[in-house]
């Protein structure tokens, strides 16, 4: 083990490790206690110049129900949820498919079909924006949430299908070799074959979906232009105009915006990991 | 996994009908097809029309009108394009650290200590906070009226500088509030290199009296040579497609001094109705995004034909 692990040093050493490692979280994560401290801070501390002192009183509860009320934050929280949730659903869907497609069968070409999905992962968005944008306003799609959906399924299946496709290209072949020999047609190996092994990539796949396509600003911003369609990423701009002098508010705003990923990576720590992790192990 | 697949389609061969006989060869396309479609509608195709748009001058509405190169020569002249790409070159440049910052990190947290999991969770955790947020709570902290960083500065009579509203600094400034998730990125996949790495050759090195930083570089790091692809990959593509950081923390400014090519492209795009010109400034991104692109893909490519 790398390095030693703590245990066998002297323990004096043991002790300072010990206390380092607090202290050192509490600096790594500083701008997130800052927010949260502010997010409780009251108007009349903040009138005060009270920003980073000791507050007088603690207005958590007050502050959120005052961005809830003077703000749409409300609807841009939910505008998050119908955006992505519909995207990871067809993403995972159309990259399980192409998965098993590019992992399963041997034929030319495929692998610069892979290349394609990996590469177009990488690409600016800005080498997409504009033809992305006029598309959505032939398709009747701009400014819905068809046309940011639509284009996440898209893009986001790029990076689902070069997942999907190493898992199950690592699974044990003979599996779906003996199906075969049975005389199962090629869709039930699909279903009852692959897809209940491939179900930790899913859950992997997922959660990492969920907080790409939630943090996402760029495709919002190109494509949704009403104040009632913004997911809560472009609705926090509206709210940083909104409460230009009052930080706290802009702060609990922030807070709620951020809560839902950061629920999602702490309920399904292992699996976001193991997606995100995916070839760091390996030689 | 080729004489398996050939032996079974061997025996398929042997039964009847045309779908039958040929469902190994047409099945992969049916899969495939539809996330193929939607990825050459919204992925492909609009690449091969932006590199294309980019030699016309297009309002957004009405004829397009072709100007050859006219469009890259204007680049050529355009300060702000200099600027914006120089500013890239840092973000490049200074985004590198957070591979190295990332991996102290995992060192020092690669312990087993009590409580280490949830440590290790929180120490991650920035990267799974939006961006939006990440540029708000920089730029609260920069702010020289009443931030945190001139609140503990001046009592020492440091005078701190308006970081955000300073021509020299100000790109610096978003960097730094990048490196913060980004290094939390670079860590968890160092953490996960070093959960790999085998232990009976640390010790073999051990006893032939390496330690401390030789063991590291000599022994260590080149275990993590999987880790730490994955770790540049990211990292550069994120750095050449900053983007969100730029637009909520300073929108480029100040007189353009923290503009990057990803901010620029948008702005003559969104505010100036350049469609034409925007498209240069993205395709000359998408090129030097492409050099890291066929590194990579070549990369896997390598590995893929290892693993066979």
């Amino acid at each position: 083990m790398y390095p030693r692990p703590i245990q066998d040093a002297p323990r004096s050493r043991q002790i300072m490790y010990k206390v380092a490692l607090p202290i050192s979280l509490i600096i790594w994560l500083l701008p997130m206690i800052a927010i949260v401290a502010t997010a409780g801070r009251s108007l009349s501390d903040l009138n005060f110049g009270n920003y980073w002192g000791i507050p007088t009183e603690w207005a958590f509860v007050d502050n959120f129900t005052e961005v809830f009320n003077s703000s749409s934050i409300g609807i841009y929280l939910i505008n998050s949820f119908i955006i992505t949730v519909p995207s990871i659903i067809g993403a995972l869907f159309l990259s399980t498919l192409a998965g098993a497609g590019l992992a399963l069968y041997r034929f030319r070409g495929r692998y610069l079909i892979l290349a394609l999905f990996i590469a177009g992962n990488f690409v600016p968005f800005q080498i997409l924006m504009i033809p992305v944008r006029q598309l959505t306003l032939d398709l009747g799609v701009y400014d819905t949430y068809w046309g940011v959906i639509l284009f996440q399924i898209a893009f986001q299946t790029g990076f689902c299908t070069f997942f999907m496709r190493n898992f199950i290209a690592d699974l044990p072949f003979e599996l779906v070799e003996a199906a075969r020999a049975e005389g199962v047609s090629e869709w039930q190996i699909l279903i009852h074959v692959i897809v209940p092994l491939v179900r930790p990539a899913l859950a992997a796949l997922a959660v990492l979906q969920f907080t790409f396509i939630w943090n996402d600003f760029f495709w919002p911003l190109i494509l949704i232009q009403s104040d009632e369609l913004r997911p809560i990423t472009l609705g926090l701009t509206t709210l940083k105009g909104q409460y230009i002098s009052s930080f706290n508010l802009l702060a609990a705003g922030s807070l709620i915006a951020a809560l839902p990923p950061v629920m999602m990576f702490f309920a399904m720590q292992r699996h976001f990991i193991a997606g995100l992790t995916l070839g760091a192990s390996k030689g | 996994m080729a004489e398996m697949t050939s032996t079974s389609y061997q025996r398929t061969m042997s039964t009847r009908g045309f779908y039958r006989k040929h469902k190994l060869v047409i099945m992969p396309f049916v899969f495939i097809a539809p996330a193929f479609a939607m990825f050459a509608i919204f992925v492909i195709y609009p690449i091969i029309q932006s590199v294309a748009l980019s030699f016309t001058e297009w309002q957004g509405i009405g004829p397009k009108r072709w100007v050859g190169l006219d469009n890259y020569r204007e680049l050529w002249g355009d300060r702000v394009f200099w600027t914006s790409l120089v500013n890239n070159i840092y973000w490049l440049v200074l985004f590198l650290l957070a591979p190295v910052f990332g991996l102290f990190v995992a060192l020092f947290l690669n312990q087993t200590v009590f409580g280490i999991r949830l440590v290790k969770s929180l120490f991650f955790f920035p990267f799974v906070v939006s961006q939006i947020v990440v540029g708000l709570v920089f730029a609260w902290f920069y702010d020289p009226a009443f931030g945190l960083l001139a609140t503990i500065l001046e009592p020492l009579g440091i005078s701190f500088p308006p970081i955000l509203a300073d021509e020299n600094l100000a790109t610096f400034g978003i960097i730094v509030a990048g490196l913060w998730p980004q290094t939390a990125y670079c860590m968890i996949l160092y953490l996960t290199g070093l959960n790999s790495v085998n232990p009976e050759m640390i010790e073999a090195a051990r006893l032939d009296g390496a330690k401390g930083w030789r063991l590291l570089v000599k022994i260590v790091l080149p275990q993590l040579r999987a880790a730490t692809f994955i770790a540049l990959v990211v990292t550069v593509i994120g750095a050449l497609r900053s983007f969100d950081l730029v637009a909520i923390m300073t929108e480029g400014g100040p007189y353009n001094s923290s503009n990057v090519l990803a901010y620029y492209m948008y702005d003559n795009a969104i505010f100036r109705y350049r469609m034409g010109y925007a498209s240069a400034i993205a395709t000359v991104l998408f090129a030097i995004m492409n050099v890291y692109i066929i590194w990579f893909l070549l990369r896997l490519w390598a590995n893929e034909k290892g693993a066979r």
